[in-house]
């Protein structure tokens, strides 16, 4: 290991600090015995009991988590779809305006998105609540899978669908057998993205949510406005741990696959 | 030894197992096939030679079904199958990059396309079994293509191309990722897995010697067009163009001028001060006509003295020479600045060689050594 030099542990503590600090700060008042966020009076956990009496919290949490699914998931299959074609569709008439279209969302302003879908729904007559919030997690979750489906399907070598039709498949049997299969860490790194995207929403769903029907970003934000309660402070974390424990989970598995393979390939190179 | 010679192309009643009838192919303003017509017939090893972009590629990929001729039709066992999409030809390929799938592993990769067919387990499981005995792969039936080596992944590939039993199995440079001494052993590995299978192979490469090898007939391919279309001895010794002589191996071309002298033998003038060259020829020149004579370096005869009987003897210095180890190959240079290449084996040690630099030589040929051409 390489000690580092002075200038560059000075760097390293000021980054983390500042990304980290207001986080640790907020776990540390979660465990507050006291009712007042800035003064701390003991460690307790009594806060996380109180949490899971609160029926208005755990309905909001409900629906987020089906929003959250329903929509990244729906989003990963347009998304997909869309990448596929882009790529693989070969020069049709629009393509490149087409491409440049799928990116758009990505630089549109949330309040934008969100308003032009209110007007929408309106418009069509569409009563706002879950499925509202679906739908429009769904449009603005699906560009992200585009794009990170079709940087995986550039590099993906087309004579393997080649050989599949060669072996009797039909186009359609191609996809679900060998294109899909090789391609599904980027489709399931899709679906992840566009699921943290929708759980930590709260511009869009602003917009599309009606009163049968709220988010935890939502309630957080309301709540908020109200005072900073601890019970805020317990509900957060619990969401920092969530996401903490899946990003380690699927960088440790997809670091593990890499490693693995790295060493089967030089073993098959020395028995050359 | 078995008399009859495997020549169905030269039998005129044998109906060819593929028929390319007039086929182009255009992509956008570019020709990649020209009007091109060629019969290929069963059992046949046939090489598509030539050099990159000459449209070898495209043939193939038109008869796995890729690719759809812009203009003609190709016919396999008598149909047309330029309607018929690539999963209902009885063909399968073998990919230049081998495309296994990285998410099976051998056994799966071989009997992907049996599972297509819905093909009974028991029947399946024997033919993936034949199949990886057929390519010495049954220690490695369950590991994933990356963890084996090269040459075993060239062999799975054959092994799940021949799986389905095709009419006929396409080769795209099939050999082109081994190292040379392996590729070498693999060329003879083919050849007696298309004797033992009995399947017609065509296969596309740029190596000449790969060509020569394995087919029993090779066409020469340059911009879309078949330059030749023969069997690999009579490609080498009577090449129909300056291309095709040009192309297959290492050749001396002189032009020059013929006149006809005696019975279907031809004098060529050649440069000033020279006496004319001699050259038997079956195609017949009219006197003066253009021509260029091409001499094989393994049939010029390099000596000290003038050979008392040779037909065709010209005098120069050693400008060059290149040892090969069995061989060696002379450039001598004549007196009007030509050279000429001459190639002896080496069945001295090198210490004794007869000649060196700037050593003068006599080279000479005989009136049949050369293959006299139009253009």
């Amino acid at each position: 290991m390489n000690r580092l030099s002075w200038f560059n542990t000075v760097s390293l503590t000021l980054g983390f600090a500042f990304l980290y600090i207001p986080m640790v700060i907020l776990i540390i008042f979660s465990f507050n015995e006291s009712k007042l966020v800035t003064v701390w009076a003991g460690f307790s956990t009594k806060w996380y009991g109180e949490l899971m009496q609160n029926q208005a919290f755990l309905d909001a949490a409900w629906v987020t988590v089906r929003v959250a699914v329903f929509s990244s998931t729906l989003a990963t299959i347009l998304g997909t779809m869309a990448a596929y074609v882009m790529v693989r569709g070969g020069r049709f008439f629009g393509r490149t305006l087409f491409s440049g279209m799928i990116y758009a969302p990505l630089v549109m302003p949330e309040v934008i998105t969100g308003l032009s879908l209110l007007l929408l729904f309106i418009g069509i007559g569409l009563d706002r609540g879950i499925l509202t919030i679906v739908l429009a997690h769904t449009t603005f979750s699906m560009c992200y899978v585009s794009v990170v489906v079709s940087s995986r399907l550039v590099t993906f070598d087309q004579s393997l669908e080649e050989a599949a039709l060669d072996l009797g498949c039909s186009p359609a049997q191609a996809f679900r057998l060998v294109t899909l299969p090789i391609i599904a860490p980027a489709v399931i790194s899709g679906w992840l993205l566009a699921f943290t995207l929708s759980l930590d929403d709260l511009v869009i769903a602003s917009f599309t949510s009606g009163p049968s029907a709220t988010t935890l970003p939502i309630k957080i934000f309301s709540a908020v406005r109200l005072g900073v309660s601890p019970e805020i402070n317990a509900l957060s974390t619990i969401m920092i741990a969530v996401v903490t424990v899946g990003v380690i989970t699927a960088s440790l598995v997809s670091k593990r696959a890499m490693v693995r393979q790295r060493q089967e390939e030089q073993a098959a190179a020395r028995t050359e | 030894m078995n008399s009859t010679v495997f020549a169905p192309w030269e039998d005129p009643q044998a109906k060819p197992l593929i028929q390319f009838k007039n086929v182009t192919k255009r992509f956008g303003d570019f020709t990649a096939i020209d009007n091109l017509s060629l019969d290929i017939f069963e059992r046949e090893f046939f090489a598509l030679l030539g050099p990159s972009g000459c449209g070898k590629t495209t043939m193939m990929r038109m008869l796995a079904g890729f690719e759809k001729p812009t203009e003609g039709h190709i016919m396999l066992s008598g149909q047309d199958i330029d309607p018929v999409p690539p999963n209902k030809r009885a063909v399968n390929m073998m990919f230049q990059s081998y495309a296994l799938f990285p998410h099976l592993n051998v056994w799966d990769n071989i009997a992907f396309g049996l599972r297509r067919d819905n093909m009974p387990k028991h029947d399946l499981e024997d033919r993936v079994e034949e199949m990886l005995r057929l390519t010495r792969l049954e220690k490695f039936a369950r590991r994933k293509p990356h963890q084996i080596s090269g040459g075993q992944r060239q062999r799975v590939a054959l092994a799940r191309s021949l799986a389905k039993a095709p009419k006929l199995l396409l080769l795209d440079e099939p050999l082109g990722a081994l190292d040379k001494k392996l590729r070498q052993d693999t060329q003879f590995e083919l050849m007696d897995i298309q004797e033992k299978t009995g399947t017609t192979f065509v296969i596309v490469t740029h190596d000449q010697e790969e060509a020569m090898t394995v087919a029993s007939r090779v066409a020469v391919m340059d911009q879309g067009k078949l330059m030749q279309v023969a069997t690999p001895d009579r490609i080498y010794e009577n090449p129909n163009s300056v291309y095709v002589a040009d192309f297959i191996g290492d050749v001396n071309i002189i032009e020059g001028r013929a006149t006809a002298a005696v019975e279907g033998t031809y004098s060529i003038e050649w440069a000033e001060g020279q006496p004319p060259l001699t050259a038997t020829s079956a195609a017949s020149f009219g006197n003066g006509q253009a021509c260029h004579l091409a001499i094989r370096p393994e049939k010029v005869t390099i000596s000290a003295e003038r050979p008392a009987d040779a037909v065709n003897a010209v005098q120069g210095k050693v400008h060059d020479i290149a040892y090969l180890g069995n061989l060696s190959t002379y450039h001598v240079e004549l007196p009007n600045g030509t050279i000429i290449k001459a190639q002896t084996a080496n069945t001295r040690r090198i210490s004794r060689r007869s000649f060196t630099w700037e050593d003068p030589v006599w080279l000479s040929w005989t009136a049949t050594a050369a293959v006299l051409l139009a253009d």
